[in-house]
């Protein structure tokens, strides 16, 4: 394989990677409002609760978008200055969704009255839909097509870039987000939220997987490989053992087959939209490849001592702080002042 | 469209592109240095009191702690739109620039930004549920990747400031990376990074002072007893902070001293703009003040008062040599990259053709360097004034001595921001700026005018410019009463009793009772609570 070819995979592995952890806690703080309804004391302990499930995780998790966004810039530049500049006001919107949702969950506990815990919650929630919704269009729309010319920039307005495939991008990340993030909470916490949030994973998990499967369908049927119909084949196939495990109530092992669904359909995305990073909608001949993208040789083999060290390290200890965070989390009464400390 | 609608949108992309930038990255470096400067302090009294176990360390630990996590968030935040806008607005400079400045943005994220973010996790969810050694640790490990973050991005900026490691391509005269530890050891890096660390301190510094001198006298005036941990907790703040201060203060002249150094011989331009230094001058004298007609960016019209020799002195440690004036450089400029733009519309928009002018705004570099020195200054004098009215247990009254150390916790604030104005706007009109070291020909370098995205319209960058700027008004609203509301508050809260803090050495999650979410037991819902930490 060819370093260009490398990155473009380890590109990918890392676009997968930030979907697969970030896709969890996008998707609980999108199920805030509909798993936290009871009465208005449980509701805000359920609210606790489920917050607390990705409170030590989420920061973590976006790292992967800017290692993501880091990686692209790094090893194809000519991509990078494309895809932002051609989708300037989606991502624009992306990073509102980011920057609000970040706050949010820092400042929600920083002061307690009833008013600033619901409205900081309704920006979690508000914020992560935007911006999986975000980054679901523009990367649907770099994969299936985007209004360039022969330098790369955009032709057309400010809208040009968001068509169908944007949509389809966005609403497939939002789907897989919302049932990902219900078998998550029903992985990691008991009670009535486990049971609320498991119910909303059986009723939704077939219908949720149908854009992610279709806007990999589509991808492989313009320019896919035998390869790529085996791992098309294989993220359906991942649905339905998600679905039946859920369904008897193997928390652990349908997350691990939802998950596996996003990394088969994510890599039938990227192995049959190689070597094309943007397809130019205006004329095949502008498509963006990995060669007209991509940095020296040199610099990416700077780049891939680097990660070659330093990725396994970081993998090493992120799957370590998710291992002390393991254990599952129940609710209790918000502001329960148990025995000796003054309320 | 016709021709003429699209020139004059052209540069008005280019100007609010660059306000857009210029507000972004001040905005961010805001936060910056009060979380790597506060990092490093929390951490410090941290260890002191694992190793000590004196309650007031773990109170200002949890104090000073609860700050720097309001903060950090928002640096997070401000700092994901910085990774994407040199795609966003600048296409063109990323294009350009790609094979050297997007592996250090990678490099950074990857070796910092992970660990930043996965060891705060778990050092604000880790109380009483980790060991306190590897509690600790967490803490240690977060405060170096904020360092090596800082490392890298000023890696990044220096290249642009003074690229090296980098060779021309024949053709398209981009960069091609042939050296990549070259970058890594840029002198210009190692300066600015130094520098930059040392001025982080000096925000930190100036924020416990003040904010401790403040607690100290309302204990004083309201009679409260001088003997406890929280009169304890201030006085060290100040004591802690004040030292800090002024140490760094003396570090942060002699590291800029060596950026002087290093500019007069990779930017001389700024260098003698930052002096409103017109003709050249042997002995070459350093100036205090200047004025000159308002809007003027003409040398002739700048009068100055000046202390003779220091110019000379700074830029080569002798009180002789002469320093070139701005207005000799300029026709050096101009002979060797040319005196006017290309004239191509296409990638220069209006200023095609456009005569260049090498001399940066005169009124900005001069007074944002000063403004950043004499800040500093402030921010040294107050810590030097509350060292001595906290001298041997005293507990200073005076209003004016008090409320205005509160006040000064913005002066290093306005000289980071505005040392990076000096920085950046003293080397337009390059936004990468040719390396003196290198032979004419093989220089590589990028006018500002042509690094902006060209498919972009004015309304969009409109739209974000506003949009921005917006948020980040009102977050900085918030966060500022959310600081100001918790640092008045202070550090007890109901009793006021000593707090339990850690669970013993070794307490595993199955250990706690379940439900507990694993806070100390017997601390809950005050501000030494766990959970008010958490989420
Ligand atoms: C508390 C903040 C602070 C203080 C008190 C100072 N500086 Fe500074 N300075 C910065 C914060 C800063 C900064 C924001 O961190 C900059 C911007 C870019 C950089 O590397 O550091 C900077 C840049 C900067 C530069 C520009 C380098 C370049 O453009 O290449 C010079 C020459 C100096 N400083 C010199 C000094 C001197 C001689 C000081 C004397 C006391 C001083 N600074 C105090
Ligand atoms: C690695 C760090 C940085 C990089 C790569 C960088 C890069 C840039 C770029 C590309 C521009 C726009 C082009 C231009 O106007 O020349 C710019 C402008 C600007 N930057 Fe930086 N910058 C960095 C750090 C900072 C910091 C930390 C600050 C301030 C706190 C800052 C302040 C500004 C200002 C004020 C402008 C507007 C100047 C102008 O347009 O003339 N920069 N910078
Ligand atoms: C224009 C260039 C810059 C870019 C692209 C950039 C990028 C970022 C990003 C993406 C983050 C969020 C990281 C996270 O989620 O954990 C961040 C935070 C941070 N940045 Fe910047 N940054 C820039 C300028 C600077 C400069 C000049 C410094 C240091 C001197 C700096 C130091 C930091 C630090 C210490 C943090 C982590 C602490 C915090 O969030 O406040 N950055 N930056």
């Amino acid at each position: 394989m060819d370093l260009p070819t490398l990155w473009f995979a380890a590109v990918a592995v890392l676009w997968t990677g930030f979907l697969l952890l970030e896709g969890f806690d996008f998707g609980v703080a999108a199920l805030l409002p509909v798993l936290g309804r009871r009465g208005a004391a449980e509701g805000r302990a359920d609210r606790h609760l489920v917050l607390h499930t990705i409170g030590p995780l989420w920061d973590g998790n976006e790292v992967w978008l800017i290692t993501a966004v880091g990686a692209v810039f790094a090893a194809f530049p000519g991509w990078y200055a494309t895809w932002l500049s051609t989708l300037y006001l989606p991502f624009v919107l992306v990073l509102f969704g980011l920057i609000v949702r970040a706050v949010a969950f820092e400042w929600r506990h920083s002061h307690s009255t009833e008013a600033w815990d619901t409205t900081w919650t309704r920006v979690i929630t508000a914020g992560s839909l935007v911006a999986a919704a975000g980054i679901g269009a523009a990367l649907g729309a770099t994969t299936l097509g985007l209004p360039i010319d022969g330098d790369g920039n955009r032709v057309g307005g400010a809208f040009s870039g968001l068509g169908w495939s944007a949509l389809l991008g966005a609403v497939a990340v939002v789907a897989f987000s919302l049932v990902h993030g219900a078998v998550f909470l029903a992985l990691k916490t008991d009670g009535p939220v486990r049971v609320a949030a498991r119910r909303f994973a059986q009723r939704w998990a077939p219908v949720a997987a149908l854009p992610l499967l279709a806007w990999a369908g589509l991808v492989h049927l313009r320019s896919g490989t035998p390869v790529t119909a085996v791992l098309w084949l294989v993220a359906a196939l991942a649905v339905l053992v998600a679905w039946a495990r859920i369904r008897v109530g193997r928390e652990g092992q349908a997350f691990t087959a939802w998950g596996a669904m996003l990394v088969a359909a994510a890599a039938t995305v990227f192995g049959a939209a190689y070597p094309v990073v943007v397809p130019s909608t205006v004329d095949p001949a502008f498509d963006v490849t990995v060669t007209d993208a991509s940095v020296s040789d040199y610099t990416l083999t700077v780049m891939t001592w680097a990660a070659g060290v330093g990725l396994p390290v970081v993998l090493a200890y992120q799957a370590w702080t998710y291992w002390v965070f393991r254990r599952r989390l129940t609710a209790e009464p918000a502001h329960e002042s148990p025995s000796g400390a003054p309320a | 469209m016709d021709v003429l609608d699209i020139d004059v949108l052209d540069i008005d992309v280019l100007d609010m592109a660059r306000w857009q930038f210029g507000i972004t990255t001040v905005y961010h470096f805001l936060m910056v240095p009060l979380t790597i400067g506060l990092g490093i302090l929390v951490a410090v009294v941290h260890t002191l009191w694992v190793r000590t176990d004196k309650p007031e360390w773990l109170r200002m630990t949890r104090f000073w702690g609860r700050v720097y996590l309001i903060n950090f968030v928002l640096g997070v935040a401000t700092g994901l739109v910085q990774e994407f806008q040199f795609g966003l607005a600048w296409s063109e400079y990323s294009r350009f620039v790609g094979d050297v400045f997007g592996s250090l943005l990678a490099l950074e994220a990857l070796l910092a930004f992970f660990l930043e973010s996965t060891f705060l996790g778990l050092w604000i969810f880790g109380w009483g549920r980790i060991p306190k050694g590897l509690h600790l640790a967490a803490l240690w490990a977060t405060v170096i990747g904020s360092i090596v973050s800082a490392y890298f991005i000023i890696a990044a900026n220096s290249w642009m400031q003074h690229p090296v490691g980098v060779v021309a391509d024949d053709a398209t005269g981009r960069p091609v990376q042939v050296d990549f530890a070259a970058v890594l050891t840029n002198n210009t890096a190692l300066a600015a990074f130094s520098h930059a660390i040392v001025a982080a301190l000096m925000v930190a510094g100036a924020l416990l002072v003040g904010v401790g001198l403040w607690h100290l006298r309302r204990r004083k005036l309201s009679k409260q007893p001088t003997t406890d941990v929280d009169h304890a907790v201030w006085r060290r703040s100040v004591r802690l902070g004040g030292f800090v201060s002024l140490a760094a203060f003396v570090l942060v002249a002699l590291t800029g001293d060596w950026q002087g150094k290093l500019m007069y011989e990779q930017q001389p331009l700024k260098m003698s703009s930052a002096e409103a230094l017109c003709e050249t001058e042997a002995p070459a004298s350093f100036s205090i003040f200047a004025w000159a007609k308002l809007g003027s960016n003409e040398c002739d019209d700048v009068h100055s008062i000046t202390v003779p020799y220091l110019l000379s002195y700074l830029a080569h440690s002798d009180f002789s040599s002469a320093v070139p004036g701005v207005d000799q450089l300029h026709e050096e400029y101009a002979a060797v990259y040319g005196a006017t733009y290309p004239d191509d519309p296409s990638r220069f928009g209006d200023l095609a053709g456009q005569e260049i002018d090498y001399t940066p705004l005169l009124a900005v570099t001069y007074w944002s360097f000063r403004l950043m020195i004499g800040m500093g200054a402030v921010s040294a004098g107050v810590a030097a004034y509350a060292l001595w009215a906290t001298r041997r247990g005293r507990v200073p009254t005076s209003r004016i001595g008090v409320y205005g150390s509160l006040l000064a916790v913005g002066a290093p604030f306005v000289a980071n921001a505005t040392g990076w104005v000096f920085t950046e706007m003293g080397r337009q009109p390059f936004v990468v700026y040719p390396n003196p070291d290198v032979p004419v020909g093989e220089q590589v370098w990028f006018f500002t005018a042509q690094a902006v995205s060209p498919g972009i319209s004015a309304a969009e960058v409109w739209t974000s410019l506003s949009l921005l700027t917006l948020v980040y008004g009102a977050l900085a609203v918030v966060e500022l009463w959310l600081i100001a509301r918790f640092v008045r508050r202070g550090v007890t809260t109901g009793d006021g009793a000593p707090t339990p803090g850690h669970t013993p050495e070794g307490t595993a999650d199955a250990d706690l009772p379940a439900g507990r979410d694993g806070s100390p037991t017997g601390a809950r819902r005050d501000t030494d609570d766990v959970l008010s930490f958490a989420y």
